[in-house]
């Protein structure tokens, strides 16, 4: 695209994108100095002689240590894991099976439904999340794990089943009509035959859930209560400020410590990330 | 309909295996039991809430007291609540800026990853950071970077020359809603990217070169030939974006609290201020609610614009 000159290169390509790499990750490298600075560094004035912002010459564990001895940082951590898992699992069943109903059965108001269920995922946490509060309360789900279990859902089956609506409709209707022949039911053909090949989907809803649930926080901000229910974003919210006063040290290592789940995943499986992106937004 | 015929014969064999299998052998009756599980949740934690939240805002109930029917006093109130209307304008303008900067980066970022070059599988990996780490927590990087007597920007400012003393980026009531666009577009800019750059792929590199044969320049290549093709997916992901964005509670809830003096309060904040810090939960949630109209004109929009393009 660009032809030309070795400077053009430079002035077109590798100075915008070197500036919007540095852009993009200099908060994390922020977070990351942060969390290893002594206390003494870190309460430096920006316009003292000595501050010296992008490098410690004595990194120190202090502030990771303080978090997970004196704080419930770790017990939020397992609070996170168990709901992102078990909200992602319930969400990729439901997704699954909704998704294959609308892209392969004949039923009535087959078309309405999916519109349906498409009008949900662009809900809002924010809109509702006052009368949920209520209704949590009502069901006596309030400060419990499943409050959040069972509201979670509600924002990932809606991008799950038409992300897996896509791959079923993809899936060629023979291989199924081919296991039928041989007399396997719909329910089997559907698990034995269409399941394995949507594999991929599964995997990319899976994350694209596992993502959203654990950087969720209106509703984990509202309907928790007690400090050892809360999750990472709540937790490092509410427990690490008192008052004006912010422990910024814990408070990066927090949020460094409180990324890596999310972070290792998405290492691991970018290229399913991507597809589950793109897909939910394409519908 | 031959599918419906072999099913409707096997019935009896199947009921003689197991009357749950044969009960499944029906479309309609698999499509129900498929989609149960769904309807459930969607219809207790989404379309409950939302007759239950038009309700509590048509009564006067606080926490704990379920309160009487008042009609519309609580639009009528927070529609003379100069704070609701301060909330209003910066949610529409708050929306509107960090759509345009997040498009228009966006698309430069997609078209720069679009090419090939050493690396270009990384880069576009950890391009996708600030877009994955949980809001809450990357925002707080940001809020520590602003902070006015440690600010690492301030000192990178004053060193290179461009400042001459502090900025108080979250504490003066102007540059505070600047500052929460800018961690804003910051966090969509990845998503915008990654999602055109998907869209960019689609197109053959062969209409490029049709067009540069016929003589069209680099600029005019991408607004003849690119932008029509990618419009589609631009569309829906800006539609996707601004309802997200029109919404947003945690940036602002975490840079600034709604503060200083109220000024960078968005629909969700306030909402959230009145219903849970006041315990008003009739009043907040219609101001939640008063997102409403806005929602469902883009959602419509969104649902008309898929229906054309699927119909083309």
């Amino acid at each position: 695209m660009i032809e030309g000159a070795v400077w053009r290169k430079w002035v077109f390509f590798y100075i915008p994108l070197a500036a919007f790499v540095f852009l993009l990750l200099f908060p994390f490298y922020w977070m990351i100095i942060t969390a290893v600075r002594p206390d003494a560094e870190l309460y430096r004035p920006w316009n003292a002689p000595n501050y010296a912002p992008f490098w410690t010459a004595n990194p120190t564990l202090e502030h990771i240590r303080y978090l997970l001895e004196e704080t419930l940082f770790s017990t939020w951590m397992l609070n996170t894991m168990i709901i992102a898992l078990v909200s992602t699992l319930i969400s990729l069943v439901c997704g699954v099976f909704a998704g294959y109903a609308l892209a392969r059965l004949n039923f009535p108001f087959a078309g309405g439904l999916g519109t349906g269920i498409f009008v949900t995922y662009l809900v809002p946490q924010t809109l509702l999340f006052i009368p949920l509060s209520d209704i949590v309360r009502n069901f006596r789900l309030g400060d419990t794990p499943w409050a959040l279990i069972l509201t979670y859902p509600t924002f990932l089956i809606p991008f799950c089943t038409w992300l897996m609506m896509g791959y079923f409709k993809a899936i060629p209707k023979e291989l199924e009509e081919c296991a039928r022949i041989d007399g396997a039911s719909r329910f089997k053909a559907m698990l034995y035959i269409i399941l394995p090949i949507a594999v991929p989907g599964i995997l990319s809803a899976g994350i694209f859930a596992f993502t959203l649930s654990w950087n969720e926080f209106i509703y984990a901000l509202v309907f928790l209560s007690s400090p050892e229910q809360k999750t990472v974003p709540v937790g490092v919210t509410s427990e690490l400020i008192r008052g004006d006063v912010f422990f910024w040290g814990p408070l990066m290592a927090g949020a460094l410590l409180g990324s890596i789940p999310v972070a290792l995943v998405y290492s691991f499986f970018v290229e399913h990330y991507v597809a589950g992106l793109t897909g939910s937004v394409k519908g | 309909m031959s599918v419906t015929t072999t099913a409707a014969l096997r019935a009896p064999e199947a009921a003689g295996r197991g009357r749950l299998k044969g009960l499944f052998e029906d479309e309609r009756r698999l499509a129900f039991a498929l989609l149960f599980p769904t309807m459930l949740l969607l219809g207790l934690f989404i379309a409950y809430p939302f007759v239950k939240g038009v309700m509590l805002s048509l009564t006067n109930a606080k926490v704990g007291e379920p309160g009487e029917w008042v009609g519309l006093a609580n639009f009528a109130k927070i529609w003379n609540d100069a704070i609701f209307r301060t909330a209003v304008w910066n949610t529409f303008w708050y929306t509107a800026v960090t759509t345009v900067f997040k498009l228009a980066l966006g698309l430069w970022l997609a078209v720069l990853l679009n090419r090939h070059f050493r690396g270009k599988a990384f880069v576009r990996a950890f391009i996708l950071l600030p877009f994955i780490i949980p809001t809450v927590l990357s925002t707080f990087a940001w809020k520590w970077m602003f902070d006015p007597t440690f600010s690492v920007l301030n000192w990178s400012f004053y060193k290179l020359g461009l400042i001459g003393g502090r900025i108080n980026w979250l504490g003066d009531p102007d540059l505070a809603m600047a500052s929460v666009m800018i961690v804003n577009i910051w966090r969509g800019v990845p998503f915008y990217a990654i999602s055109l750059l998907a869209g960019l792929q689609t197109i053959s590199p062969e209409l490029h070169e049709a067009a540069a044969i016929d003589g069209a320049r680099p600029w005019q290549r991408f607004w003849h030939v690119t932008w029509p093709l990618l419009l589609p997916v631009t569309m829906v992901v800006v539609l996707f974006s601004v309802i997200q964005t029109f919404a947003d509670f945690q940036l602002v809830y975490v840079l600034t609290g709604g503060g200083p003096a109220n000024a960078t309060h968005l629909f969700a904040t306030y909402a959230y201020q009145i219903a849970i810090g006041t315990g008003l939960l009739s009043e907040g949630a219609a101001i939640s609610l008063a997102m409403f109209p806005v929602l469902f004109l883009v959602v419509v929009v969104q649902l008309l614009y898929i229906r054309r393009v699927e119909t083309r």
